[in-house]
């Protein structure tokens, strides 16, 4: 790709930006949200046009104007957000759009045993006859990676991948991504995880701002360089340490049961402490978080809030009672895309916003413009449409939301889930400020990292139940995870 | 009022082209025929423009919020033969006016608990009172228009204010609460909210049932205003009015640029959609184009427009990231 260029009203997201790939490589993309990296992927993958530039395959020049060309021209793509249908089956899935048939109808035969290959070869345990829908995210996205892979495509194009799987998934992943490579495929890595671009790269190319600044081998590079070189500053990409004192139990729960996903879970959180939760996925994290907001029917056990019992049957009990909720889905539960950023930060607290049920607008705009300047949220104006900023702007809108309803306790859900690391920096930032302003905060999250680093105590999640409890001090990585596996 | 940057959005926003196919229409007609442009036909114009024009306010706040009205047709029926039957015991005309406009709305809440309470799927639980409210019309009736209402009743569809019929000065009053509502109350922003992410509103604490029933009832009580209007120019309430409605509406609605997924549109577009309905009609009318003719025309249009619409939509997507 030579000289790419492309220009959205208000930004140029690519400025002439050039990329090579070799056969056989793992060729790794990085740079913060908003660097242009997916908007470089989409106009390999036809599924937007260039202003400007030029791409070749093998030496011959290619147009690439549609999603059907890039395919018929070997390039895959695998999405960060999922693409599949959730109403038909793996298998079904895995063949959309070009199933086998005889005589006119669907093979069923081919089209399973064909699914059941590529998901052994990806390690998944997944029977191809299963419904999209009820799939856990990572299972989705194994079935997602099945496709592309059962394309044959000699340019893989993956977008946070492992953004969803466990450590097991991600190493047989990796495999996976080996034996394609060794075959020739040409691998575009897209990921925030540094660990794991260190891993499985054989070289990177860094984009800021819709420009290219660097392409090299990834061992000629270490983490704080590519953290220095994305962000064009130095980032302490650690997570920053913090001193408060957690004063008394704000929430309090006990014996929390539903169905077959959670089992007598008991625990509290004080006001200005940060408890986070770790264990594998499945392990019923965000099925605490979605029983204690009132999104779960059928749920036993008892909440108690500054020592007070509460009932809670729906969202609007839970902040009643002074409690947020920041969904690990963003797009789908967090925000409304189509509309502005004013309107969704002032969403939860309108009705206070307005007299006789007009909303004075002056308040609501003030309310914005001071989300927007408090959380750093960057956007040309309050009335830009939700769906025009990035994934790290975005999550800082939700964290608005629920800021500007007061609450005083907090869910995060992977909070910094899909988000460059100079806004995980500023959104872990925040999180350790709520706490200091006495928020008590349950922090869910598959990036173990960043549970250690944030949280004050560890409650390990194993199968539905509390299976171990760490202090700061004790809780290492090896500790945690030899926990949430049972060992 | 109206601040510089709001001016700015109204013109550049989907409204202008539909308000600008509007003024092509217009136009066109003023040059093909001699008849179209004068006072006499303008008025007529607005004036038929106005019994569809009234219930599509209701569409238009179903629609935003992503469910869609059936029963309108229906309710306009029921609630005028309801005012009927209540003149005929002897009520006053307000009374009469009331009791009808009630059962529209009474229709409509029960349309919007089947939604929220019940999980029915718009479509299905409107289609259901669209046949319940025409029987309950006809059984009230016994099947037969009900007429002979006071004098006092036919002042709202023959009296003209300045110049400007009745009918039309009470649809343009609609639509400016409308607007408003839409514009700068809780109600309006949470239906857009609802429309473009259901999930997400609930999830920020906002009683999604309580206000999409709010919605349904809303469109009971156009429907029921509908009925004032059809009654007082008819000066009689018949069970079998408004056959049909709902899809001039639901026309009006689309026509206007509001989105049949929810979430974006405005009440604005859904006047220029129901004027552009009824100029297309009165215009072909003049031209003396046959009424089978006129059915595919108007067909025609609202294909068309919606394509556009798509086409304009599908253009702001790809400019987005």
């Amino acid at each position: 790709m030579r000289g790419i260029a492309k220009a959205f009203p208000g930004v140029q997201a690519l400025a002439g930006v050039d990329l090579d790939v070799r056969v056989g490589e793992v060729h790794v993309l990085l740079g913060e949200n908003g660097a242009g990296k997916s908007t470089l992927m989409k106009i390999l993958s036809g599924a937007q046009r260039r202003d400007a530039g030029t791409i070749e395959m093998y030496g011959i020049a290619v147009a690439l104007a549609t999603p059907r060309e890039a395919r018929d021209a070997g390039i895959a793509i695998i999405h960060q957000e999922l693409a599949l249908v959730p109403e038909m089956t793996v298998a079904e899935n895995i063949h959309l759009g070009r199933a086998p048939t005889r005589y006119g109808f669907l093979d069923h035969g081919p089209m399973v045993r064909g699914a059941a290959a590529l998901l052994k070869q990806l390690g998944s345990t997944t029977h191809p006859n299963e419904l999209v829908g009820t799939l856990s995210i990572a299972q989705q996205q194994l079935v997602e990676i099945a496709r592309a892979l059962s394309l044959d495509a000699r340019i893989l194009i993956m977008d946070e991948p492992t953004s969803a799987l466990t450590e097991r998934e991600t190493a047989k992943l990796f495999e996976t991504i080996r034996s394609l490579t060794a075959r020739g495929v040409a691998v575009i890595y897209i990921s925030h995880r540094l660990d794991e671009i260190f891993d499985i790269g054989d070289r990177i190319t860094v984009l800021r701002d819709g420009r290219h600044v660097v392409t090299q081998p990834i061992v000629a590079t270490d983490r704080r360089e590519l953290v220095r070189l994305m962000a064009n500053r130095d980032v302490d990409e650690l997570v920053p340490a913090s001193t408060r004192v957690a004063g008394r139990p704000a929430l309090r729960i006990e014996g929390l049961s539903h169905g077959a996903a959670l089992h007598g879970v008991s625990f509290s959180v004080r006001s200005g402490e940060i408890v986070g939760f770790a264990g594998l996925l499945g392990a019923g994290r965000t099925e605490i978080a979605r029983a204690v907001f009132g999104l779960e029917l059928d749920v036993s056990g008892r909440i108690f809030v500054n020592e007070r019992e509460v009932t809670i049957s729906s969202p609007r009990d839970a902040i009643a009672a002074g409690i947020g909720f920041v969904t690990e889905d963003r797009k789908r539960e967090g925000l409304v895309l189509g509309r502005s950023v004013r309107d969704n930060v002032a969403l939860p607290i309108l009705s206070r916003l307005a007299r006789l049920g007009v909303v004075r607008s002056r308040h609501e705009h003030a309310t914005a413009e001071d989300a927007v300047r408090d959380l750093n949220i960057r956007t040309p104006s309050v009335r830009q449409l939700a769906q025009h900023l990035s994934g790290g702007n975005q999550q800082k809108i939700v964290l608005a939301k629920w800021l500007a309803t007061g609450v005083r306790i907090l869910f995060l859900d992977e909070p910094t889930r899909g988000i460059d690391v100079g806004s995980k920096q500023e959104i872990y930032l925040l999180i350790n400020q709520l706490a200091a302003d006495g928020v008590a905060i349950v922090l869910m999250s598959s990036d173990l990292p960043e549970v250690l680093g944030l949280s004050d105590r560890v409650l390990v999640m194993r199968e539905g139940r509390i299976a171990g409890e760490f202090t700061r001090a004790d809780a290492t990585p090896e500790a945690v995870m030899a926990c949430a596996v049972g060992m | 009022m109206i601040s510089r940057p709001t001016l700015r959005r109204i013109v550049a926003g989907r409204e202008a082209g539909t308000a600008l196919g509007l003024l092509v229409l217009c136009i066109a007609l003023w040059i093909a025929t001699p008849f179209f442009a004068t006072a006499a036909n303008l008025t007529n114009v607005a004036e038929q423009s106005a019994i569809v024009g009234v219930i599509a306010i209701g569409m238009t706040f179903v629609i935003l919020t992503g469910g869609i009205d059936l029963s309108v047709g229906s309710l306009v029926a029921l609630a005028g033969i309801v005012m009927g039957a209540v003149l005929q015991r002897g009520h006053s005309v307000p009374v009469a006016l009331t009791a009808g406009v009630m059962a529209g709305v009474v229709a409509g809440i029960a349309n919007g608990v089947m939604v929220t309470r019940g999980s029915l799927p718009p479509f299905i639980a409107t289609l259901g009172m669209m046949s319940v409210a025409r029987g309950a019309a006809l059984m009230l009736s016994d099947g037969r228009p009900i007429s002979g209402f006071p004098d006092a009743l036919r002042v709202l569809a023959t009296s003209r204010v300045v110049g400007v019929p009745m009918p039309v000065v009470l649809m343009l009053a609609l639509y400016l609460v409308a607007y408003v509502v839409l514009t700068r109350t809780v109600l309006g922003r949470y239906m857009y909210a609802i429309g473009g992410n259901e999930e997400a509103t609930a999830l920020a604490g906002v009683d999604v049932r309580f206000y999409k029933t709010v919605v349904y009832a809303i469109s009971g009580l156009s429907a029921g205003l509908c009925a004032i209007l059809l009654v007082a120019r008819l000066n009689s309430a018949q069970p079998i009015a408004g056959i049909g409605y709902e899809l001039d509406a639901i026309a009006a609605v689309v026509i206007g640029g509001t989105s049949l997924l929810g979430g974006s549109g405005s009440v604005i577009g859904t006047l220029i959609g129901a004027l552009i309905m009824s100029v297309l009609r009165n215009g072909l009318n003049l031209l003396g184009v046959s009424s089978y003719l006129q059915q595919v025309a108007i067909g025609v249009v609202i294909i068309v427009a919606v394509l556009i619409d798509m086409a304009l939509r599908r253009r702001v997507q790809r400019s987005s990231k």
